[in-house]
């Protein structure tokens, strides 16, 4: 276990490097730099700001500076708002958006594995039908659609919840249904047609051959066969909903790292864009890295942990 | 003898789009406490669906037991509820699939499934359902049992997963033991072994066992009785003696034709020719018919009568009527 973990490190190192080398060209290859933009500023300052900024280095000095802000996780102060460093707006940013996103899993994995058990056990019933009408549309409607209905309907013709913002619960259901809704479709039809399908296998009429009840039988023996297909594709689910708060909290007006990493890139705010991207894709490679994990403990088969016995 | 089970006169059918199959059309056995009962026939001729009938696992839909009366010690199985027919399966009356590779649950430990049963039907500790888990284990001959328990499926073989799965079936002990084509899937030294061990098992406990199979060779060993399944009906019913050495129906007599025999060295092994008949539509009479080499114009039309050869040999075939029997015996003098 031990050494799989190592090398799993190793490995997430090594694509967070490419990652940052990846942006770090790009940035450079984008035109524009955090001052020419609207101000006009004289070309001395200019010059003085961009020597402040190590900016006027060649670029091989600018990217090993880049890699040392990486490694110290000290990303400076931000070029827009010099009052803050990169740190803070993480570390304002990110428990919002954390939030939002963790809200949102929760929400689309237990609603879609309880919605797809459902339509399974009422196979071709009417719960079947309703809940894959359901999600069929849950799938074909982007996010931010949704998104605008949700704010319309709810909160700004019927009243029900805040239309924005992010300070109670009360304001978390637009977002998180907003968000929620597509992985969660994708999840319940996962979860269905792998239920269809392991609700046939020798071992469950094994399984009632015992005698076992038909709850037992499906959460004991079925649930965790159903469920391996799903968690293979959380990894793709969870770097969704992680593009989708972008959006999400663009509409809501959330204060979470999104706006900060929208807007830095529009400002070519450099050191703020090198810190989300960072964030994100750490972040990301930190939970596929989580859904490996469960893999293996859900899949005896796949041997992460230590050597089988066998015959 | 006392009988511990007795299938009268069932029927079961599947409604599917192409039509209303017919897969069991009115079978009778009857099953003897601690005797061994095969039951023979090629594939495809309602021993499966027979045997899920008693245990009243026939997928509804699309199945259904449409008549008949499966009486297990007095009771009529067909009338329980579902509810009390949890009671009996795997307590009463425990089944072994056919194949081991796909009936044991690749997520869970071979511990955990086989104790599942015990805890589900009976108040035991844990303790003590481990101390049983590991007699059986030791029962159908598995070494290692404590390290073995705490495996999973996919680290044992074909035949040891076997021996798991007859270890289940029987973890409860049951009264009666279905086992269907438990060796079909093995190699054959493999179901040689796993044979022997049902002998092992009988001798021990005494379970009453119901041998599903398509190989008249399996059935040699082990059974007392032979019952031959054909196209939904069983057609003879006999000792294994009166089977295997007074054949009387020709569909049997053609599955002894087709089965290796070391008594029999020089003689060629034929197989009979044709196939079974649709079972949408099955013929009212003999439903042998089409592959008979004795077929009459009467067995096409009528379905044969049951006769009793003995008490316990019994045939559905015209040729058991009297005025076949005299054609027969003058065609063979001349
Ligand atoms: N679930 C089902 N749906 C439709 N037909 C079925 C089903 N199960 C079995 N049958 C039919 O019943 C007949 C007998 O099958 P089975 O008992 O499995 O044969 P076998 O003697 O090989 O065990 C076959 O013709 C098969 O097509
Ligand atoms: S009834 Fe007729 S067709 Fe059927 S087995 Fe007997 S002789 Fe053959
Ligand atoms: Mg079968």
């Amino acid at each position: 276990m031990a050494r799989y973990i190592l090398k799993r490190l190793l490995m997430m190192i090594i694509t967070i490097w490419i990652i940052v080398t990846l942006t770090f060209v790009l940035m450079k290859a984008v035109p524009g730099s955090p001052f020419n933009e609207e101000r006009t500023t004289n070309e001395t300052v200019q010059a003085n700001l961009e020597a402040h900024y190590n900016l006027d280095e060649p670029y091989i000095v600018q990217y090993l500076l880049y890699l040392k802000s990486i490694v110290t996780f000290d990303f400076g102060p931000s070029i827009k708002q010099p009052t803050e460093t990169v740190n803070d707006l993480l570390g304002r940013g990110f428990p919002i958006s954390f939030e939002l996103g963790i809200v949102t899993i929760i929400v689309a994995v237990i609603s879609g594995i309880i919605l797809g058990i459902l339509a399974a056990l009422r196979h071709n019933g009417i719960i079947d039908y309703v809940a894959m009408s359901f999600a069929v549309l849950g799938i074909s409607i982007p996010n931010f659609v949704l998104a605008t209905l949700l704010i319309q309907k709810l909160a700004v013709d019927w009243g029900l919840f805040p239309p924005a913002t992010w300070s109670s619960p009360a304001h978390m259901v637009l977002p998180v249904i907003a968000l929620a809704t597509g992985p969660m479709a994708i999840i319940a039809r996962l979860t269905r047609s792998t239920m269809l399908e392991v609700l046939t296998q020798d071992y469950i009429k094994m399984a009632r051959a015992k005698g076992l009840s038909p709850w037992k039988i499906v959460f004991k023996h079925a649930l965790k066969n159903a469920l391996m297909p799903v968690v293979t594709i959380m990894g793709t689910l969870l770097a969704g909903i992680l593009t989708g708060t972008f959006v999400i909290e663009k509409i809501f007006a959330i204060p979470g790292m999104g706006r900060y990493f929208v807007e830095s890139i529009n400002q070519r705010d450099y050191p703020v864009i090198m810190g989300t991207t960072v964030f994100y894709s750490a972040f990301l490679i930190f939970m596929l890295f989580l859904v490996d994990i469960a893999y293996g403990i859900l899949d005896p088969r796949i041997k992460i942990h230590k050597k089988g016995g066998g015959e | 003898m006392e009988k511990i089970l007795e299938v009268n006169d069932l029927h079961v059918t599947f409604t599917t789009y192409g039509g209303t199959v017919k897969a069991v059309r009115g079978v009778n056995f009857h099953l003897n406490k601690g005797e061994t009962l095969a039951i023979v026939g090629e594939s495809g001729c309602g021993k499966s669906v027979t045997s899920n009938a008693i245990m009243r696992l026939i997928p509804d839909p699309p199945g259904k037991i449409s008549n008949g009366s499966i009486i297990f010690n007095g009771k009529d199985l067909t009338k329980l509820t579902e509810k009390e027919m949890r009671q009996i399966r795997g307590v009463d009356i425990s089944m072994i699939f056919q194949d081991p590779m796909t009936a044991l649950n690749p997520t869970l430990t071979i511990g955990s499934q086989l104790i599942e049963g015990l805890r589900q039907h009976h108040k035991i500790s844990s303790e003590n359902a481990k101390k049983k888990a590991l007699e059986m284990m030791d029962l159908v001959g598995i070494p290692n049992p404590e390290v073995r328990l705490k495996q999973y499926p996919h680290q044992f073989s074909g035949g040891m997963r076997q021996r798991i799965v007859i270890a289940i079936a029987l973890i409860c002990e049951p009264e009666l033991l279905i086992a269907d084509e438990p060796t079909t899937a093995l190699d054959v030294t493999i179901q040689a072994q796993i044979l022997e061990l049902f002998e092992k098992i009988q001798e021990r406990t005494g379970v009453s066992i119901i041998l599903i199979t398509h190989d008249l060779g399996v059935v040699a060993k082990i059974a007392d009785r032979i019952a031959v399944m054909y196209a939904g009906k069983i057609i003879e019913v006999g000792t294994k003696r009166e089977i295997f050495y007074e054949p009387e129906h020709p569909y049997t007599q053609g599955l002894l034709k087709s089965v290796p025999r070391l008594d029999l060295k020089g003689e060629k092994l034929t197989p009979i020719d044709g196939t079974p008949p649709d079972l949408f539509s099955p013929p009212t009479g003999c439903p042998f018919t089409a592959r008979c080499p004795f077929a009459m114009e009467v067995c096409d039309k009528v379905y044969p009568f049951h006769s009793e050869l003995s008490d316990t040999h019994h045939v559905e075939c015209w040729l058991q009527d009297e005025r076949a029997k005299q054609l027969l015996a003058t065609s063979a003098t001349k």
